[in-house]
């Protein structure tokens, strides 16, 4: 039988809803889609990532187009999903730049957002059924 | 503020090589195995790395 117009709607509409849920919370979209152990492995490692880059005081950037790298920090750590405006609004993740874990701290912060982009497409491939 | 530069780069090397080896591979024993690749890849080149800078000093 051939997918109608609306089958494929639904189709894709499906699949944004799972991208959605996967940005917003590391492994959500594989859980939602079947794959508990994946799931949970992103959940679990990419919060703790970005819990850890909080406490070594990273800081969560601000999108400022007048400072290129400071936006393009601000895009990769939104990658983390609802936890990176969660955060921002408890009013953590100032960073001390004078840390001598700053650096770190920036660097667990933006490669777990990053990540959990890598994580949102894969959800994508699994939900479109290329995987 | 007590944790090293090199525990550091060791836990980050962890969480990396975890989700990588996770979203690269499907069955658990072919995750185990890729993120561990994964993990002594670069905490060997880490290592390696920090020694060659040893001898450039700035």
């Amino acid at each position: 039988m051939r997918a109608t117009t609306a089958d494929r709607a639904q189709s894709a509409t499906y699949t944004y809803l799972i991208c959605l849920a996967a940005w917003a919370v590391p492994g959500a979209g594989h859980l939602l889609l079947g794959r508990l152990q994946k799931g949970l492995t992103f959940l679990i490692a990419l919060a703790l990532m970005f819990v850890m880059g909080l406490w070594l005081q990273g800081r969560l950037f601000p999108i400022e187009i007048r400072q290129p790298l400071v936006a393009l920090a601000a895009l990769a750590e939104m990658g983390a999903g609802a936890a990176f405006f969660v955060a921002r609004q408890a009013g953590t993740g100032a960073g001390r730049v004078v840390a001598l874990t700053y650096e770190y701290g920036n660097a667990f912060l933006i490669v777990a957002g990053l990540m959990n982009m890598l994580v949102v497409l894969d959800a994508f491939d699994i939900a479109q059924g290329r995987k | 503020m007590s944790a090293s530069h090199a525990a550091l780069m060791i836990v980050f090397a962890l969480f990396v090589s975890v989700v990588f080896g996770t979203l690269m591979r499907d069955e658990p024993r072919e995750q185990l195995r890729f993120g561990g690749q994964l993990f002594t890849a670069f905490v060997v080149g880490g290592i390696a790395l920090g020694w060659i800078l040893y001898f450039f000093p700035l």
